[in-house]
Protein backbone atom coordinates (compact mmCIF):
# COMPACT_ATOMS: atom_id res chain seq x y z
CA UNK A 1 0.00 0.00 0.00
CA UNK A 2 2.84 2.58 0.80
CA UNK A 3 4.52 1.53 -2.15
CA UNK A 4 1.12 1.90 -4.48
CA UNK A 5 1.01 5.45 -2.51
CA UNK A 6 4.62 6.31 -3.42
CA UNK A 7 4.16 5.25 -7.20
CA UNK A 8 0.70 6.98 -7.55
CA UNK A 9 2.47 10.37 -6.09
CA UNK A 10 5.66 9.18 -8.61
CA UNK A 11 3.09 9.65 -11.09
CA UNK A 12 1.44 12.64 -10.88
CA UNK A 13 4.37 14.54 -10.10
CA UNK A 14 5.75 13.04 -13.47
CA UNK A 15 2.60 14.48 -15.59
CA UNK A 16 2.12 17.56 -13.90
CA UNK A 17 5.41 19.79 -13.59
CA UNK A 18 8.50 19.95 -15.09
CA UNK A 19 11.97 18.36 -14.02
CA UNK A 20 13.91 21.57 -12.66
CA UNK A 21 16.55 20.68 -15.31
CA UNK A 22 13.87 21.23 -18.26
CA UNK A 23 12.58 23.96 -17.13
CA UNK A 24 16.27 25.60 -16.54
CA UNK A 25 16.95 24.93 -20.03
CA UNK A 26 13.72 26.04 -21.63
CA UNK A 27 13.93 29.45 -19.71
CA UNK A 28 17.32 29.88 -21.28
CA UNK A 29 15.91 29.11 -24.57
CA UNK A 30 13.51 31.86 -24.25
CA UNK A 31 15.86 34.49 -23.54
CA UNK A 32 18.08 33.36 -26.53
CA UNK A 33 15.12 33.29 -29.13
CA UNK A 34 13.15 36.90 -30.24
CA UNK A 35 9.59 37.42 -31.35
CA UNK A 36 7.73 33.93 -32.72
CA UNK A 37 10.04 31.58 -31.20
CA UNK A 38 10.26 33.75 -28.24
CA UNK A 39 6.32 33.89 -27.48
CA UNK A 40 6.03 30.33 -28.12
CA UNK A 41 8.81 29.44 -25.20
CA UNK A 42 6.65 31.61 -23.44
CA UNK A 43 3.73 30.10 -24.10
CA UNK A 44 4.98 26.45 -22.98
CA UNK A 45 6.38 27.95 -19.62
CA UNK A 46 2.90 29.92 -18.61
CA UNK A 47 1.48 26.13 -19.61
CA UNK A 48 3.93 24.39 -17.47
CA UNK A 49 3.58 26.84 -14.30
CA UNK A 50 -0.11 26.65 -14.39
CA UNK A 51 -0.37 22.86 -15.15
CA UNK A 52 1.99 22.87 -11.67
CA UNK A 53 0.13 25.17 -9.19
CA UNK A 54 -3.63 23.41 -10.23
CA UNK A 55 -1.77 19.77 -10.22
CA UNK A 56 -3.06 19.18 -14.18
CA UNK A 57 -1.20 17.64 -16.66
CA UNK A 58 0.98 20.03 -18.26
CA UNK A 59 -0.20 18.35 -21.63
CA UNK A 60 -3.25 16.60 -22.60
CA UNK A 61 -1.58 13.70 -23.63
CA UNK A 62 -0.54 12.06 -20.91
CA UNK A 63 1.56 9.14 -22.63
CA UNK A 64 2.61 6.07 -22.29
CA UNK A 65 3.87 5.20 -19.19
CA UNK A 66 7.38 3.44 -18.79
CA UNK A 67 8.84 2.24 -15.44
CA UNK A 68 12.36 2.21 -14.97
CA UNK A 69 12.85 0.29 -11.56
CA UNK A 70 16.10 -0.52 -9.58
CA UNK A 71 15.47 -2.90 -6.96
CA UNK A 72 16.88 -5.22 -4.36
CA UNK A 73 15.45 -8.36 -4.29
CA UNK A 74 16.29 -9.73 -0.91
CA UNK A 75 13.66 -6.43 -0.01
CA UNK A 76 11.10 -6.02 -2.85
CA UNK A 77 9.75 -8.67 -5.23
CA UNK A 78 9.16 -7.74 -9.06
CA UNK A 79 5.99 -8.70 -9.01
CA UNK A 80 5.15 -6.60 -5.70
CA UNK A 81 5.99 -3.83 -7.67
CA UNK A 82 4.60 -4.59 -11.37
CA UNK A 83 0.85 -5.00 -9.10
CA UNK A 84 1.78 -1.94 -7.42
CA UNK A 85 2.50 0.16 -10.25
CA UNK A 86 -0.45 -1.06 -12.37
CA UNK A 87 -2.75 -0.19 -9.35
CA UNK A 88 -1.33 3.38 -8.97
CA UNK A 89 -2.12 3.86 -12.85
CA UNK A 90 -5.53 2.59 -12.84
CA UNK A 91 -5.79 5.39 -9.84
CA UNK A 92 -3.87 8.26 -11.45
CA UNK A 93 -5.97 7.66 -14.64
CA UNK A 94 -9.09 8.22 -12.79
CA UNK A 95 -7.96 10.87 -10.02
CA UNK A 96 -4.98 12.92 -11.63
CA UNK A 97 -6.60 12.34 -14.42
CA UNK A 98 -4.48 10.72 -17.42
CA UNK A 99 -5.78 10.76 -20.44
CA UNK A 100 -6.59 6.97 -21.07
CA UNK A 101 -4.44 6.51 -24.18
CA UNK A 102 -3.86 2.50 -24.26
CA UNK A 103 -5.66 0.80 -26.84
CA UNK A 104 -5.40 -2.28 -29.19
CA UNK A 105 -3.37 -2.33 -31.65
CA UNK A 106 -5.99 -3.21 -34.47
CA UNK A 107 -9.22 -2.59 -33.28
CA UNK A 108 -8.00 0.44 -31.34
CA UNK A 109 -10.28 -0.37 -28.41
CA UNK A 110 -9.47 1.39 -25.76
CA UNK A 111 -9.22 -0.51 -22.10
CA UNK A 112 -10.35 2.95 -20.81
CA UNK A 113 -7.37 2.71 -17.25
CA UNK A 114 -4.40 3.01 -18.95
CA UNK A 115 -3.42 -0.62 -18.40
CA UNK A 116 -3.27 -3.53 -21.42
CA UNK A 117 -0.78 -5.91 -22.51
CA UNK A 118 2.70 -4.84 -22.33
CA UNK A 119 1.34 -1.57 -20.48
CA UNK A 120 2.59 0.03 -18.47
CA UNK A 121 6.10 -0.81 -19.64
CA UNK A 122 8.97 -2.14 -16.93
CA UNK A 123 12.61 -1.72 -17.24
CA UNK A 124 14.65 -3.67 -14.67
CA UNK A 125 17.91 -3.61 -12.99
CA UNK A 126 18.90 -5.08 -9.55
CA UNK A 127 21.42 -4.21 -6.72
CA UNK A 128 22.30 -5.82 -3.22
CA UNK A 129 22.31 -2.54 -1.19
CA UNK A 130 18.63 -2.25 -0.36
CA UNK A 131 18.12 0.24 -2.66
CA UNK A 132 14.37 0.79 -4.70
CA UNK A 133 14.70 3.41 -7.63
CA UNK A 134 11.88 4.10 -9.67
CA UNK A 135 11.66 6.35 -12.53
CA UNK A 136 8.40 6.90 -14.49
CA UNK A 137 8.52 8.47 -17.90
CA UNK A 138 5.61 9.78 -19.96
CA UNK A 139 5.83 9.94 -23.66
CA UNK A 140 3.39 11.04 -25.83
CA UNK A 141 2.61 9.79 -29.13
CA UNK A 142 4.18 13.13 -30.71
CA UNK A 143 7.40 12.23 -30.06
CA UNK A 144 6.61 8.64 -29.99
CA UNK A 145 5.46 8.78 -33.38
CA UNK A 146 8.92 10.11 -35.30
CA UNK A 147 11.42 7.49 -33.57
CA UNK A 148 13.37 6.06 -35.86
CA UNK A 149 15.85 2.77 -35.98
CA UNK A 150 18.79 2.26 -38.71
CA UNK A 151 20.87 -1.08 -39.03
CA UNK A 152 23.78 0.90 -40.49
CA UNK A 153 26.77 -0.70 -42.11
CA UNK A 154 29.44 -0.78 -39.72
CA UNK A 155 31.69 1.14 -42.57
CA UNK A 156 29.06 4.05 -42.30
CA UNK A 157 30.98 4.78 -39.04
CA UNK A 158 30.44 8.08 -36.81
CA UNK A 159 30.04 9.83 -40.21
CA UNK A 160 27.06 7.66 -41.21
CA UNK A 161 25.65 8.43 -37.43
CA UNK A 162 25.61 11.70 -37.15
CA UNK A 163 23.79 12.03 -41.15
CA UNK A 164 21.12 9.43 -39.78
CA UNK A 165 20.13 11.51 -36.64
CA UNK A 166 20.05 15.00 -38.29
CA UNK A 167 18.13 13.41 -41.22
CA UNK A 168 15.94 11.89 -37.89
CA UNK A 169 15.44 15.68 -37.13
CA UNK A 170 14.66 16.76 -40.23
CA UNK A 171 12.28 14.70 -40.96
CA UNK A 172 10.76 14.74 -37.65
CA UNK A 173 10.47 18.62 -37.99
CA UNK A 174 8.05 20.43 -35.62
CA UNK A 175 5.97 17.20 -34.96
CA UNK A 176 7.56 15.79 -31.84
CA UNK A 177 7.18 19.41 -30.16
CA UNK A 178 10.82 20.82 -30.10
CA UNK A 179 12.67 21.95 -28.28
CA UNK A 180 12.66 19.01 -25.95
CA UNK A 181 15.47 15.85 -25.79
CA UNK A 182 17.17 13.99 -28.80
CA UNK A 183 18.03 10.66 -27.43
CA UNK A 184 20.69 8.54 -29.33
CA UNK A 185 21.54 5.02 -29.03
CA UNK A 186 23.98 3.61 -31.22
CA UNK A 187 25.19 -0.56 -30.91
CA UNK A 188 23.83 -3.54 -29.36
CA UNK A 189 20.67 -4.91 -31.12
CA UNK A 190 18.14 -3.85 -33.01
CA UNK A 191 15.99 -3.39 -29.91
CA UNK A 192 18.49 -2.52 -27.56
CA UNK A 193 19.53 0.51 -29.34
CA UNK A 194 15.77 2.01 -29.30
CA UNK A 195 15.86 1.23 -25.85
CA UNK A 196 19.18 2.81 -25.56
CA UNK A 197 18.19 5.79 -26.99
CA UNK A 198 14.78 6.00 -25.27
CA UNK A 199 17.06 5.40 -21.89
CA UNK A 200 18.68 8.40 -23.13
CA UNK A 201 16.67 10.32 -22.69
CA UNK A 202 16.09 9.88 -18.82
CA UNK A 203 19.29 11.92 -18.35
CA UNK A 204 18.83 15.39 -17.04
CA UNK A 205 20.08 17.95 -19.63
CA UNK A 206 23.55 19.31 -19.05
CA UNK A 207 24.46 16.20 -17.33
CA UNK A 208 27.18 14.17 -18.61
CA UNK A 209 27.16 10.68 -20.12
CA UNK A 210 29.93 8.62 -20.98
CA UNK A 211 33.47 10.97 -21.51
CA UNK A 212 33.67 9.54 -24.66
CA UNK A 213 30.95 10.61 -26.47
CA UNK A 214 30.55 13.83 -24.93
CA UNK A 215 32.48 15.49 -28.21
CA UNK A 216 29.47 13.72 -30.42
CA UNK A 217 26.94 14.78 -28.68
CA UNK A 218 28.51 18.38 -28.29
CA UNK A 219 28.80 18.10 -32.18
CA UNK A 220 25.02 16.49 -32.76
CA UNK A 221 23.59 19.37 -30.25
CA UNK A 222 24.99 22.15 -32.22
CA UNK A 223 24.17 20.44 -35.76
CA UNK A 224 20.76 19.80 -34.65
CA UNK A 225 20.38 23.57 -33.54
CA UNK A 226 21.91 24.70 -36.97
CA UNK A 227 18.53 22.89 -38.89
CA UNK A 228 16.86 25.99 -37.17
CA UNK A 229 13.58 24.01 -36.92
CA UNK A 230 13.02 25.63 -33.65
CA UNK A 231 10.43 25.79 -31.02
CA UNK A 232 7.41 23.98 -32.72
CA UNK A 233 9.04 24.03 -36.07
CA UNK A 234 8.33 27.20 -36.82
CA UNK A 235 11.90 28.47 -37.41
CA UNK A 236 14.27 29.20 -34.14
CA UNK A 237 17.54 28.75 -32.79
CA UNK A 238 16.90 25.93 -30.13
CA UNK A 239 15.37 22.74 -31.46
CA UNK A 240 16.53 20.51 -28.84
CA UNK A 241 17.64 21.09 -25.45
CA UNK A 242 20.22 18.25 -25.10
CA UNK A 243 21.21 15.13 -27.21
CA UNK A 244 21.96 12.43 -25.38
CA UNK A 245 24.19 9.31 -26.78
CA UNK A 246 24.26 6.27 -24.65
CA UNK A 247 26.19 3.22 -26.25
CA UNK A 248 26.55 -0.40 -25.75
CA UNK A 249 28.83 -3.29 -27.80
CA UNK A 250 27.18 -4.75 -30.66
CA UNK A 251 28.28 -7.38 -32.89
CA UNK A 252 30.92 -7.15 -35.33
CA UNK A 253 28.91 -6.73 -39.06
CA UNK A 254 26.23 -4.56 -36.79
CA UNK A 255 26.13 -0.49 -36.36
CA UNK A 256 22.38 -0.04 -35.22
CA UNK A 257 21.84 3.48 -34.55
CA UNK A 258 17.89 4.73 -33.03
CA UNK A 259 16.52 8.21 -32.53
CA UNK A 260 14.18 8.79 -29.95
CA UNK A 261 12.58 12.02 -29.26
CA UNK A 262 11.06 13.92 -25.58
CA UNK A 263 8.49 16.77 -26.76
CA UNK A 264 9.65 20.19 -24.55
CA UNK A 265 7.27 18.66 -21.89
CA UNK A 266 9.92 16.06 -20.52
CA UNK A 267 8.14 14.06 -17.85
CA UNK A 268 10.21 11.87 -15.75
CA UNK A 269 10.05 11.25 -11.87
CA UNK A 270 11.94 9.51 -9.53
CA UNK A 271 11.81 8.31 -6.13
CA UNK A 272 14.74 6.24 -4.16
CA UNK A 273 14.21 4.56 -0.96
CA UNK A 274 17.44 3.78 0.32
CA UNK A 275 17.84 0.99 3.03
CA UNK B 1 -4.74 41.01 -32.38
CA UNK B 2 -7.72 39.96 -34.68
CA UNK B 3 -10.73 37.94 -32.69
CA UNK B 4 -12.44 34.84 -35.11
CA UNK B 5 -15.77 34.50 -34.46
CA UNK B 6 -17.32 31.23 -35.82
CA UNK B 7 -19.22 30.59 -37.83
CA UNK B 8 -16.80 32.38 -40.32
CA UNK B 9 -17.10 32.94 -43.71
CA UNK B 10 -14.69 32.56 -46.84
CA UNK B 11 -13.89 35.89 -46.41
CA UNK B 12 -12.97 36.21 -42.72
CA UNK B 13 -10.54 33.67 -43.81
CA UNK B 14 -9.26 35.33 -46.59
CA UNK B 15 -7.94 38.13 -44.79
CA UNK B 16 -5.56 36.42 -42.90
CA UNK B 17 -2.01 36.26 -43.21
CA UNK B 18 0.54 33.85 -42.38
CA UNK B 19 2.52 34.88 -39.21
CA UNK B 20 -0.36 36.81 -38.11
CA UNK B 21 -1.38 35.73 -34.20
CA UNK B 22 -4.92 35.69 -33.80
CA UNK B 23 -7.52 34.67 -30.99
CA UNK B 24 -10.82 32.48 -30.54
CA UNK B 25 -13.67 33.41 -29.19
CA UNK B 26 -17.29 31.11 -29.56
CA UNK B 27 -18.07 27.66 -30.47
CA UNK B 28 -15.30 25.43 -31.01
CA UNK B 29 -15.37 21.57 -32.43
CA UNK B 30 -12.71 19.30 -31.11
CA UNK B 31 -11.68 16.18 -32.81
CA UNK B 32 -9.77 13.40 -33.69
CA UNK B 33 -8.53 10.49 -36.25
CA UNK B 34 -11.73 8.55 -35.65
CA UNK B 35 -14.20 11.28 -35.10
CA UNK B 36 -13.42 12.32 -38.47
CA UNK B 37 -13.59 9.40 -40.27
CA UNK B 38 -17.22 9.10 -39.06
CA UNK B 39 -17.73 12.88 -39.94
CA UNK B 40 -17.14 11.36 -43.42
CA UNK B 41 -19.00 8.18 -43.00
CA UNK B 42 -21.81 10.00 -42.44
CA UNK B 43 -21.46 12.67 -44.65
CA UNK B 44 -21.18 10.03 -47.78
CA UNK B 45 -24.09 8.68 -47.11
CA UNK B 46 -25.90 12.38 -46.95
CA UNK B 47 -26.39 12.92 -43.47
CA UNK B 48 -25.76 16.08 -41.79
CA UNK B 49 -23.01 15.97 -38.73
CA UNK B 50 -24.46 15.82 -34.99
CA UNK B 51 -23.41 19.61 -34.79
CA UNK B 52 -23.22 22.14 -37.64
CA UNK B 53 -19.86 22.38 -39.05
CA UNK B 54 -19.98 25.28 -42.27
CA UNK B 55 -18.02 28.02 -41.10
CA UNK B 56 -16.90 25.79 -38.13
CA UNK B 57 -12.83 25.92 -36.60
CA UNK B 58 -12.05 22.22 -35.95
CA UNK B 59 -9.20 21.65 -33.25
CA UNK B 60 -7.35 18.70 -33.44
CA UNK B 61 -7.15 16.91 -30.24
CA UNK B 62 -8.47 15.02 -27.66
CA UNK B 63 -8.85 16.58 -24.39
CA UNK B 64 -8.28 15.08 -20.97
CA UNK B 65 -12.39 15.70 -19.33
CA UNK B 66 -13.60 15.00 -16.30
CA UNK B 67 -17.63 14.59 -15.75
CA UNK B 68 -19.12 15.49 -12.13
CA UNK B 69 -22.78 15.64 -11.25
CA UNK B 70 -22.89 15.02 -14.83
CA UNK B 71 -21.27 18.37 -16.36
CA UNK B 72 -18.19 18.02 -18.10
CA UNK B 73 -15.33 19.70 -17.80
CA UNK B 74 -11.87 19.79 -19.91
CA UNK B 75 -8.93 19.56 -17.76
CA UNK B 76 -6.29 19.54 -20.59
CA UNK B 77 -6.53 20.23 -24.07
CA UNK B 78 -3.52 20.42 -26.28
CA UNK B 79 -3.15 20.47 -29.74
CA UNK B 80 -2.69 16.92 -31.38
CA UNK B 81 -0.49 16.41 -35.32
CA UNK B 82 -2.66 16.82 -37.40
CA UNK B 83 -0.73 15.37 -40.22
CA UNK B 84 -1.73 11.63 -38.89
CA UNK B 85 -4.98 12.47 -40.24
CA UNK B 86 -4.53 15.42 -43.15
CA UNK B 87 -6.13 13.82 -45.68
CA UNK B 88 -9.44 13.12 -43.57
CA UNK B 89 -9.18 16.74 -42.15
CA UNK B 90 -8.93 18.34 -45.47
CA UNK B 91 -11.61 15.71 -46.73
CA UNK B 92 -13.81 17.12 -43.66
CA UNK B 93 -13.10 20.86 -44.36
CA UNK B 94 -13.69 20.25 -48.32
CA UNK B 95 -17.51 18.71 -47.90
CA UNK B 96 -18.79 20.36 -44.63
CA UNK B 97 -17.02 23.72 -45.46
CA UNK B 98 -15.06 24.17 -42.05
CA UNK B 99 -12.96 27.42 -42.42
CA UNK B 100 -10.59 26.65 -39.96
CA UNK B 101 -8.24 24.10 -38.48
CA UNK B 102 -6.23 24.17 -35.02
CA UNK B 103 -3.20 21.97 -34.61
CA UNK B 104 -0.12 21.43 -34.43
CA UNK B 105 2.81 20.29 -37.01
CA UNK B 106 0.91 20.93 -39.92
CA UNK B 107 0.01 19.36 -43.25
CA UNK B 108 2.07 18.34 -45.44
CA UNK B 109 2.75 20.14 -48.50
CA UNK B 110 0.36 18.59 -50.98
CA UNK B 111 -2.47 18.75 -47.85
CA UNK B 112 -1.95 22.25 -47.26
CA UNK B 113 -2.04 23.13 -51.03
CA UNK B 114 -5.59 20.97 -50.42
CA UNK B 115 -6.48 22.60 -47.82
CA UNK B 116 -6.30 26.50 -49.33
CA UNK B 117 -8.46 25.04 -52.29
CA UNK B 118 -10.80 23.85 -49.67
CA UNK B 119 -10.82 27.92 -48.75
CA UNK B 120 -9.56 26.91 -44.95
CA UNK B 121 -6.57 27.61 -43.23
CA UNK B 122 -4.26 26.53 -40.57
CA UNK B 123 -3.74 27.86 -37.14
CA UNK B 124 -1.00 26.81 -35.04
CA UNK B 125 -1.62 26.32 -30.96
CA UNK B 126 1.75 25.40 -29.10
CA UNK B 127 1.87 21.79 -28.97
CA UNK B 128 1.28 20.02 -25.20
CA UNK B 129 -0.24 23.98 -23.93
CA UNK B 130 -2.76 21.97 -22.57
CA UNK B 131 -4.00 23.35 -19.47
CA UNK B 132 -3.36 27.16 -21.48
CA UNK B 133 -6.25 25.63 -23.53
CA UNK B 134 -8.49 24.36 -21.06
CA UNK B 135 -8.56 27.40 -18.92
CA UNK B 136 -10.03 29.29 -22.37
CA UNK B 137 -13.00 26.57 -22.49
CA UNK B 138 -15.97 28.53 -20.93
CA UNK B 139 -18.62 25.36 -21.19
CA UNK B 140 -18.71 22.07 -22.87
CA UNK B 141 -22.29 22.84 -24.70
CA UNK B 142 -21.66 18.90 -26.04
CA UNK B 143 -19.92 15.71 -26.81
CA UNK B 144 -20.90 13.42 -29.19
CA UNK B 145 -19.93 9.49 -30.07
CA UNK B 146 -17.99 8.99 -26.57
CA UNK B 147 -18.13 5.00 -28.07
CA UNK B 148 -15.05 6.06 -29.66
CA UNK B 149 -13.53 6.99 -25.94
CA UNK B 150 -12.82 10.30 -24.74
CA UNK B 151 -10.10 10.95 -26.56
CA UNK B 152 -11.37 10.26 -29.84
CA UNK B 153 -14.97 11.71 -29.34
CA UNK B 154 -16.58 14.94 -31.00
CA UNK B 155 -16.34 17.76 -28.45
CA UNK B 156 -18.48 20.68 -28.53
CA UNK B 157 -16.84 23.51 -26.87
CA UNK B 158 -17.31 27.16 -25.90
CA UNK B 159 -14.31 28.86 -25.73
CA UNK B 160 -12.71 32.68 -24.82
CA UNK B 161 -10.03 33.82 -26.19
CA UNK B 162 -7.97 30.83 -27.15
CA UNK B 163 -4.49 32.17 -28.36
CA UNK B 164 -1.95 31.96 -29.42
CA UNK B 165 -3.01 31.05 -32.74
CA UNK B 166 -0.54 31.42 -35.24
CA UNK B 167 -1.83 31.49 -39.02
CA UNK B 168 0.71 28.70 -40.60
CA UNK B 169 -0.82 28.19 -43.64
CA UNK B 170 -2.71 31.35 -45.17
CA UNK B 171 -5.46 31.25 -48.36
CA UNK B 172 -2.63 33.45 -50.05
CA UNK B 173 -0.03 30.77 -50.84
CA UNK B 174 1.93 30.56 -47.82
CA UNK B 175 3.10 27.78 -45.72
CA UNK B 176 5.06 28.69 -42.16
CA UNK B 177 5.75 25.10 -41.99
CA UNK B 178 6.76 23.66 -45.20
CA UNK B 179 9.10 27.59 -45.35
CA UNK B 180 11.00 26.66 -42.44
CA UNK B 181 11.19 22.38 -43.18
CA UNK B 182 12.62 23.87 -47.14
CA UNK B 183 15.47 25.82 -45.03
CA UNK B 184 16.33 22.50 -42.40
CA UNK B 185 16.91 20.68 -45.82
CA UNK B 186 18.93 23.17 -47.01
CA UNK B 187 20.60 23.47 -43.66
CA UNK B 188 21.08 19.52 -43.67
CA UNK B 189 22.94 19.75 -47.10
CA UNK B 190 25.37 22.26 -45.90
CA UNK B 191 26.26 20.24 -42.82
CA UNK B 192 26.82 17.30 -44.32
CA UNK B 193 29.58 18.39 -45.73
CA UNK B 194 31.39 18.81 -42.65
CA UNK B 195 33.39 16.21 -41.32
CA UNK B 196 32.60 14.72 -37.94
CA UNK B 197 35.04 14.33 -35.08
CA UNK B 198 35.89 10.77 -34.44
CA UNK B 199 34.96 9.94 -30.69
Amino acid sequence: MRLEEALFDLVKRCVTSLPADVKEALVKASREEEGLARSQLEAILRNAEAAEEEGLPICQDTGLLSFYVNLDPSRHSPLELVEAAVKAVRRATSEVPLRPNVVHPLTRANTGDNVGAGHPLFEWAFNDRGLLEVTVAARGAGSENVAKLAMLPPSAGVEGLVDFVLSAVVEARGLPCPPGIVGVGVGGSADEALKLAKRALLRPVGARGLAELADLEAELLDKVNRLGIGPRGLGGRRTALAVNVERAYTHTACLPVAVAFSCWAVRRATFRWEA
Amino acid sequence: MRELKPPLSLRDVEELEAGEVVELTGRMIVARDRAHARLLELSRRGEPPPVELRGAVVFHGGPVALRRGGVWSVVSMGPTTSARFEELAVEVCRRLEVRALVGKGGLSPSWSKALREAGAVYLAYPGGAGVLAARSVVRVEGVHWLDLGVPEALWVLEVRKLSPLLVAVDLKGRDLYEEVAASARRALRELRAERSLKP
